[in-house]
């Protein structure tokens, strides 16, 4: 393993010191428990928001703290998800009365800690309701498996919502804006290589030279499917086809009902992509691809999204939600329309996300 | 009632159980790469090293009092789905036996039985989903039966190991339906279960601290 690390147990706790060095003026961070939050927290009358999830995905989450996106990311461990004290610890820290929403990745671990970390906050009299991003295509049904996985949709639901929030949305109104946010988005992700956790030390699996992986989550978990390498139009197509064509897709998931004071099932039902839509295109490096090869997947991106009747009016281009060191890329569409547009274009100021400031 | 177990062997059997989880970091982890995401053992270890740094501050409590802060350590530090269900597993197992001092072979089941109560309200498993749960379910009802048949202390233990062992490599040919592994797919079909494979470890340390313990007789 060779990593620009000193110790592999303090990879999270020094780049934690590291971010509070160097953006002092767009976020704090706490330790023991260890969460970022916004270096203005808590904005009074404001809905804070609070995300987290293992380590490892850099900038998500701790990067896109601050003015228009997040009020506080718990980070976990490498590919861990983080623990109910340290969520509630920065839920309470960014409370500025107005209630949390916890913006939360469909993963066991991640749903246990956040429902957990929830009801100690409910039970200090902290307005807390939770929303699940579960995007991830190539996870087929919900009935056999977990579900699908949180990814590419997670980071524009944090940017979206933030603006919202910073907006003057009341707690429901967000939350009802990333529910929305979550069912019109669609992602699918690829690998060239694995990567390596640093406590590990070796590659969470081998892929041969002229082999990739389809379909793979965020944690260097094995993908679906392992086939011959091929080229960057051919796999543009074959994930873009994938998320353009899933069919609707339904399952349930688990929500805060404030008026019963109990959680409880909904139903969701993710409306597949039609002629005419408007969408964000998100082209993600998983981290070990460079940025010379992003646009070449883009572009084939915008060939097969013209090709299908769909509109790119926004997009993002760069590694947000990365795998550590891992090749490969994720592609993220969004159905857009004019108020999450609005929402998009809004000031945001993070270490990972700034512009119109 | 004969006590089986006293409050010094529940802290032996936690103290046993880092040093068993310690040694088998790496096989734990080995386990969870095809299927999961390669940290199961790191993360246990972790977690029963901040159980080790609470327990002086609750060696003279009550069994229950000290299960239910082992339970508390664990989800403040395992993290994952490991956290929030040995966190139950044992904050559950402590609330069943609020109280007490000493516990006799009903009182264990009472424990274990909660225990796995719990694990299975929070991860809303079922057995056979290729879980902890697949270790846990049979171990617990080895341990009833063979309870209720006034079988002796050491085997029963005895045959609640064995249950747990069984299922722990049934889940071999299982295909995973919660977690990560579950993403897998098909591919999961063919490897043991590490949730289910450090459940059993557990238990065994369990049945090998009380028999090697000093008993409490009542």
């Amino acid at each position: 393993m060779k990593k620009l690390i000193n110790k592999p147990e303090d990879v999270v706790k020094e780049e934690l010191e590291g971010i509070a060095l160097a953006y002092p003026d767009l976020v704090k961070v706490h330790f023991e428990p260890n969460f970022v939050y916004r270096a203005d927290a808590p904005v009074k009358g404001k809905v804070a928001i609070v995300s987290g999830g293992g380590s490892g995905h850099e900038p998500m989450h701790g990067g896109f703290v601050g003015v228009g996106m997040l009020d506080a990311a718990c980070p976990g461990a490498v590919f861990t998800s983080p623990t109910p004290d340290q969520m509630l610890e920065a839920t309470k820290t960014v409370d500025g009365g107005a209630g949390v929403l916890h913006i939360v990745k469909n993963y066991s671990g991640d749903i246990m800690n956040f429902e957990m970390a929830a009801d100690m906050a409910h039970g200090e009299g902290i307005r807390v309701l939770s929303i699940l991003i579960d995007d991830d295509v190539a996870v087929k049904d919900s009935l056999y498996t977990q579900g699908r996985r949180g990814t590419g949709t997670t980071v524009l639901s944090e940017k979206i919502c933030g603006a919202a929030a910073e907006k003057g949305y009341d707690l429901k109104r967000v939350a009802a804006l990333c529910r929305k946010v979550n069912i019109n988005g669609r992602c699918m992700g690829m690998a060239l290589t694995s990567c390596t956790v640093p406590h590990v030390g070796r590659p969470t699996f081998e892929l041969g030279e002229d082999e990739m992986e389809i379909g793979i989550g965020i944690h260097g978990e094995p993908g679906r499917l392992r086939m011959k390498l091929k080229s960057a139009d051919e796999i543009t197509e074959m994930l873009a086809l994938s998320v353009i064509e899933d069919p609707a897709y339904s399952r349930t998931v688990r929500e805060w009902d404030e008026a019963k004071g109990e959680w409880v099932d909904v139903v969701l039902q993710d409306p597949p992509f039609k002629e005419g839509d408007q969408v964000l295109a998100f082209v993600n490096s998983m981290g070990g691809t460079p940025a010379i090869e992003l646009p070449i997947v883009y572009r084939k991106l915008h060939e097969i999204c013209e090709k299908k009747g769909l509109k790119i009016v926004r997009n993002l281009i760069g590694p947000y939600i990365t795998s550590l060191e891992m090749q490969g890329c994720s592609i993220t569409l969004l159905k857009m329309d004019d108020e999450m547009i609005g929402l998009w274009d809004a000031p945001v100021k993070t270490p990972g996300l700034r512009w119109g400031t | 009632m004969s006590k089986i177990m006293t409050k010094r062997d529940v802290i032996e059997w936690l103290k046993a159980t880092a040093a068993v989880l310690e040694e088998n970091r790496r096989y734990l982890t080995d386990l969870d790469s095809p299927i999961g995401d390669a940290d199961h053992g790191i993360n246990m270890d972790r977690g029963f090293k901040k159980v080790m740094s609470q327990l002086p501050a609750v060696e003279d409590k009550d069994v229950g009092t000290i299960l239910r802060t082992a339970g508390m350590a664990l989800v403040s530090s395992v993290g994952g789905a490991g956290g929030p269900l040995y966190g139950t597993f044992f904050m559950d197992a402590g609330k069943a036996v609020a109280g007490k001092t000493e516990l006799s072979d009903e009182d264990l089941v009472l424990l274990i039985e909660s225990g796995l109560k719990g694990v299975v309200r929070i991860g809303k498993t079922n057995l056979g989903d290729k879980t902890m749960v697949d270790a846990l379910h049979p171990a617990v009802e080895a341990l009833r039966r063979a309870v209720a048949d006034g079988v002796d202390t050491a085997e029963a233990l005895r045959l609640m190991t064995e249950a747990a062992s069984k299922g722990m490599v049934d889940t071999i040919p299982m295909l995973a339906k919660k977690g990560r592994a579950s993403y897998v797919g098909e591919r999961s079909i063919g490897h043991q279960d590490p949730g289910a494979t450090s459940s059993y470890m557990i238990l065994k340390t369990l049945m090998e601290t009380l028999a090697s313990g000093h008993r409490a007789t009542g």
